[in-house]
């Protein structure tokens, strides 16, 4: 399976292309390069799914890794050294399918959602920056390779969310959405460190051979400040993804990312690079079971409290980005808390294999609702929920697949998201009830504040649509993406995903737990119907019980003034009370001894290059006089 | 004639020739082909090194030696290892874009004099392996430094230029103090490297001799707490003189500090450094946290530098290979990375005329190409995978925290921090004057890069990116040339 | 009375301390000449009775008076010289305002 390298390298080289020469190129001609080269992409990674999944993949009923290339890139010791490869198992090629689909679908709606926008190839240059980052990432055989493409995941989301570059919201949720991250990544870098110090080696498959015993026999007996050095370096790997995956609390840049155009929101913020923590969690998932089951723990507890904290502010947005934003954290959340709750090995394993089903299916129908908006702010120029309002009449289809959406989301049978939850919702039932529950009330949390945007969105009254033109549905383009999206949202969930993805590799029966399963089709049901009580007439009920509310609501609204907290540690902490006396020191310390030096000797020289008179009798007297004394003290001695 | 010296002679014909010419293009004919020349030996000589090197286990190659002043020992003799040809090789770079970003200088003719100068001083070091011709092309280096600020220099240039030159001389004074404790110590028969490295230097004497030799170098590599010459030295420079002072002269402190203080005295290293390493660890996060809050494009750039290149001699003394190796490559990176940062600054300085980053804004949308331009500089300064600084940090981060002392693992992390502020001033320097609205109305309509700032700008560029991206024969021919440093060192 | 040594002596001391009290205190150059002119003739008024009375058989003494003499004749011109050029300059003769050059 050699031709896998294409995947990555297609993409590169549109990069390239794109960027250095993009200016040259008309902007339809670079949009379609961009696409065309992603429908490669696309192919090809089906090709490799199919002949992984169904002709090379396994040995004796057990997934295997291959590793159809691995070269040395940089030597930093004996035994440790970056390498670039190509890691074929259930969970890359799983991602490989994932990514490379809404990627494209992202690339195709964005012909028409992007049509006229200034910037055009720039846009196609970055969207194959990112895609060939997060393919790269996806497919690392080692740990070191997945930071390198980390890095560069970043950098392109930091690019894309900039896109507009001369809107100042845009330009500083770009640098918020990098530098939170960046200092997630600080953490990443020096887990990796730690782990590597003690193993030797970066690579995943020396770290997760046997049961990760070479983690669990290197590491042992070492603590550092109370706490063993496995759970210290695991932590922090852990911090890395909780940055990029947006957990609480480092969840504050994926809200403000929405200042990047809709597609790119719903490629990386929604579908793709938000779910690198996961995904890192999952391909070190033996290391953590083994070598450190508390930070499992503490990742279920994370994530649970997260699901919980951003269910309850979407409930409260207005802006429809902000909503899908905060329903993404909680989402991925979700993903968390199924691998916290998870055990290894056979059924035990449920918790790991749900989460990478809900990843799978939650990329596209949230891919899908992303979509979705785009479509609806393509037709009234307005995130604003307030903006909009009676709209199924004017945009069908993007009303029906948003539907779709919404169903799935929030786990209806036989919608793909139903049977992702359920599994995550069993998984967390036998092993921490408190999650559980938890998690079941997210559930139906997620259902009414989706629905709360969807009937505000396509229901209620018409608002009055001042200027020319009634909104409009968007062109085939858009819509046909929505379409294949919504078709893949109705259907993944009947994938039998438990054979093909689990945490020992070896494929085994899922089923459906039928009371926890009608409990969450109960309370999601529930979610709807208070969601279409309130908000189907758009009477004025919602405001009245927001003001009942008060301070819960105010505060729920500002997001638990979350950014607040972050702007004062930033700015009033770290900028004004480390940075700028650093800087004050060094001006006026010690630049000012340095200075000072420079001055004493000056000063010191002026005051005595007045015995330098010129005065030649002067001298002479000086003169006179010094012989005299020591005239007089030779006769004494 | 050894053909190492050609690198001093190209310069000193470089000189002969500017004397001959009479118009500025024939200066510039002069310059641009002198410059190439030595870009092209440059080539040369790490071809012929890897050749030589194949066939060859000697710890210099190359080697000369002419006898100079008999009765002192001093003797003209060159030759290079491995990192040597790395640093010739980013001095012949920074020389040849430095030329192109100085294509319009007043009183070009006595300014390239003294450029040549100071590239004499530059690769005469680099070639040198006698400590007192070192030492003399070091100051030869220096001198020249003075009348380029001084004269061509912007804002406090007079105050400026004294700063930079008596600090970087009072630390040469410490030097001096060095060679000679090294030179009477090792018991007076030779100045040549090489043979230094065989002769023992009692432990007594390494004592202070050796603080004097780091502390003298380290004042060149922007050593906490005698960094301060390079902020103001940096923002009154122009342009040329800031790119090829911070790309290479400060590099020459952190290669003498290996090549001299800790190669030829590994004793005193082992029992002293950790004094070093706390004041470099405090340059690395120091200078980052300052840059955060520098409203002078040139100044965020100078505090910068003196992270970057406090991390450098941190690396040094952290003393594993792999630590060593990135600690070269690190110079090799910042010294690209920062000759593209001033070369791009003083572009625009030059069409804005101020450098105060609240002064301006969107020259994304002015000036596309520099600006684009800009902002490779800066992702590859915070370390993006693919550029040269990622691997050269994540060079000394993996190789300093092997190091079997929790002290200096901590340290380790404590420096890992500072590319987290590094992403905070880059950003903020970036979000400010290439993103948002045009701040000032007379911004609007100034012209992008000409062809000659474009030359030097994409020249460093193509060579940050292969650094980035063919990290693996740079470090190795580092690597193999730190061996015989590291086998002292790891008494 | 017979002149003895010790007589010539007290004279060229007096000689020559009234020309260094001169030298310090005059300000006006040609009389700061005039008292060096004075202390360099003591001196020689030194060499030649030391000459005379100590070494009598021998003439170095004398010899070195002499070319004290021309010389002192030679630097009195010269000096003459820079005088009437500095005056010329700045219309004044006063030594202590000649420290133009030490700034």
């Amino acid at each position: 399976m050699e031709y896998s390298i294409l995947i990555l390298i297609t993409p590169l080289l549109i990069f390239l292309l794109l960027g250095l020469l993009g200016g040259k190129l008309k902007p339809v001609i670079a949009g379609r390069i961009g696409t065309f080269g992603l429908l490669c992409v696309a192919l090809l990674s089906y090709v490799i799914a199919y002949q992984y999944f169904f002709v090379e993949g396994t040995v004796n009923g057990k997934w295997i890794e291959k590793i159809p290339l691995n070269f040395e890139w940089l030597r930093f010791t004996d035994t440790l050294h970056i390498d670039l490869g190509i890691l074929l198992d259930p969970i890359s090629v799983m991602m490989l399918v994932v990514i490379s689909t809404v990627s494209l679908m992202v690339h195709i709606y964005s012909l028409g959602y992007m049509h006229g926008e200034g910037g055009f190839q720039r846009y196609y240059a970055f969207l194959s920056l990112f895609t060939f980052s997060m393919l790269g990432l996806v497919v690392a055989t080692n740990i070191f390779q997945m930071y390198i493409f980390w890095e560069l995941v970043g950098v392109s989301s930091y690019l894309l969310i900039g896109f507009y570059y001369t809107k100042p919201s845009a330009v500083a949720a770009s640098k918020k959405a990098f530098i939170v991250t960046r200092f997630a990544d600080l953490g990443f870098l020096i887990g990796i460190l730690v782990l590597s110090f003690y193993t030797r080696t970066f690579d995943f498959g020396l770290l997760t051979a046997d049961s990760a015993s070479l983690v669990v026999t290197s590491m042992q007996g070492a603590s550092f400040m109370g706490l063993s050095v496995a759970t210290w370096a695991l932590a922090l790997i852990f911090m890395g993804g909780a940055g990029k995956s947006a957990m609480f609390p480092l969840h504050i840049w994926l809200p403000d990312a929405m200042e990047g155009p809709t597609p790119v929101s719903a490629l990386i913020h929604a579908a793709t690079m938000v779910v690198a923590g996961v995904y890192l969690v999952a391909r070190l998932f033996t290391v953590y079971f083994f070598a450190a089951p508390d930070v499992l723990t503490m990742i279920g507890y994370i994530g649970a409290f997260t699901a919980l904290f951003a269910a309850i502010i979407a409930i409260t947005q207005t802006d429809i980005k902000r909503v899908l934003a905060f329903s993404t954290i909680s989402q991925i959340a979700y993903m968390m808390v199924a691998l916290g709750v998870s055990g290894y090995e056979g059924h035990d394993g449920l918790g790991y294999m749900s989460s990478m089903f809900h990843l799978f299916t939650h990329a596209f129908f949230k891919a899908l609702l992303f979509l979705g908006a785009g479509s609806v702010i393509h037709a009234v120029h307005s995130n604003e929920m307030s903006d909009m309002g009676g709209l199924r009449k004017y945009l069908p289809i993007t009303h029906l697949t948003f539907l779709i959406a919404c169903l799935a989301i929030a786990g209806i049978y036989p919608l793909s998201g139903f049977f992702s939850k359920d599994e995550i919702l069993s998984a967390a039932f036998h092993h921490d009830k408190i999650l559980y529950w938890t998690l079941w009330v997210v559930a139906g949390l997620t259902a009414f504040y989706m629905f709360r945007l969807y009937y505000s969105i396509f229901w209620g009254k018409e608002k009055v649509h001042h200027g020319e033109h009634k909104p409009h549905e968007s062109p085939l383009i858009m819509t046909v993406p929505l379409l294949i999206l919504a078709l893949l949202s109705c259907v993944t969930g009947f994938i039998p995903f438990s054979k093909f993805v689990s945490s020992d590799n070896l494929g085994f029966d899922m089923h459906i737990d039928m009371t926890i399963a009608l409990s969450s089709i109960a309370v999601a049901v529930v979610g709807i119907g208070v969601a279409t009580a309130l908000y189907m007439r758009g009477g004025d009920l919602p405001q009245k019980i927001a003001q009942r509310l008060g301070g819960l609501y105010r505060a729920t609204f500002h997001k638990f003034y979350m950014d607040e907290v972050w702007q004062f540690i930033t700015k009033s902490v770290i900028f004004k009370c480390i940075c700028a006396p650093i800087a004050w020191f060094d001006r006026h310390v010690i630049d000012a001894t340095m200075n000072g030096l420079a001055t004493v000797t000056q000063k010191t020289s002026a005051s005595i290059k007045g015995l330098q008179s010129g005065q030649v009798q002067f001298y002479t007297w000086i003169f006179l006089i010094g012989a005299l004394v020591i005239g007089i003290l030779a006769l004494c001695v | 004639m050894n053909f190492l010296s050609l690198f001093v002679l190209i310069p000193m014909l470089m000189i002969v020739a500017l004397f001959l010419s009479k118009e500025m293009k024939q200066i510039r004919a002069v310059m641009v082909i002198g410059a190439s020349a030595l870009l092209v030996l440059a080539a040369v000589l790490i071809v012929l090194f890897l050749q030589e090197r194949a066939i060859s286990s000697d710890e210099m190659l190359f080697m000369a030696t002419t006898v100079w002043y008999e009765p002192l020992n001093i003797t003209y003799a060159v030759g290079v290892d491995g990192v040597s040809v790395v640093m010739l090789a980013l001095s012949a770079i920074i020389v040849f874009t430095g030329v192109f970003s100085s294509w319009n200088m007043t009183l070009a003719k006595e300014f390239f004099l003294w450029y040549c100068l100071l590239s004499i001083g530059v690769f005469g070091f680099f070639i040198s392996i006698d400590l007192f011709t070192m030492f003399l092309f070091y100051e030869v280096a220096l001198i020249p430094m003075y009348l380029l600020i001084g004269l061509w220099g912007t804002g406090r240039k007079e105050y400026s230029a004294m700063k930079l030159t008596l600090m970087l001389m009072g630390g040469s004074a410490f030097l001096l103090i060095g060679i000679l404790g090294i030179y009477f110590g090792a018991g007076h028969t030779t100045m040549n490297i090489v043979e230094l490295a065989r002769l023992h230097i009692p432990m007594e004497m390494q004592r202070w001799v050796f603080p004097a030799t780091f502390l003298g170098f380290g004042v060149l590599g922007a050593l906490f707490p005698f960094h301060t010459w390079s902020p103001d030295g940096h923002a009154s420079a122009p342009t040329a003189v800031s790119m090829l002072h911070a790309g290479v002269l400060m590099k020459l402190g952190g290669y003498g500090c290996f090549r001299v203080a800790m190669y030829l005295m590994p004793e005193a290293t082992q029992e002293l450094g950790w004094i070093f390493l706390i004041l470099t660890g405090i340059s690395v996060v120091y200078g980052a946290f300052s840059a955060v809050v520098q409203t002078d494009l040139k100044y965020i750039n100078a505090y910068s530098s003196v992270s970057h290149c406090g991390l450098v001699l941190f690396a040094l003394l952290m003393m594993s290979r792999a630590s060593m190796t990135g600690a070269v490559m690190q110079m090799l990176s910042h010294g690209l990375m920062t000759a593209l940062f001033f070369a791009l600054i003083g572009l625009i300085y030059g069409r804005t005329h101020t450098r105060d980053i609240r002064e301006m804004g969107g020259l994304m949308k002015i000036m596309p190409f520099a600006s684009v331009c800009y902002v490779i500089a800066g992702l590859a300064s915070l370390g993006l995978p693919g550029l040269s600084g990622f691997v050269a940090e994540m060079t000394i981060f993996v190789g300093a925290f092997q190091h079997a002392d929790v002290f200096h693992r901590v340290l380790t992390i404590v420096a890992c921090s500072s590319i987290v502020i590094t992403a905070v001033y880059i950003l903020r320097t970036v979000g400010k004057i290439l993103f948002g609205g045009v701040q000032d109305k007379h911004h609007i309509g100034l012209p992008d890069a000409t062809w000659f700032e474009k030359v030097s700008v994409v020249a460093l560029i193509i060579f940050i990116a292969f650094m980035g991206i063919y990290p693996f024969g740079i470090s190795e021919i580092i690597s193999d040339g730190l061996a015989p440093v590291f086998a002292r060192l790891a008494i | 009375m017979i002149v003895q040594m010790e007589h010539y002596l007290v004279v060229s001391a007096l000689m020559f301390f009234i020309g260094v009290y001169g030298f310090i205190s005059r300000k006006n150059m040609i009389a700061v000449l005039i008292s060096l002119e004075l202390m360099l003739n003591a001196v020689e008024i030194n060499f030649s009775v030391f000459n005379r009375y100590l070494y009598p058989e021998r003439l170095e003494g004398m010899f070195f008076t002499l070319f004290g003499i021309a010389i002192t004749a030679a630097e009195t011109a010269v000096a003459l010289a820079i005088i009437i050029n500095v005056y010329r300059h700045i219309g004044d003769i006063n030594i202590r305002k000649m420290n133009k050059l030490k700034d």
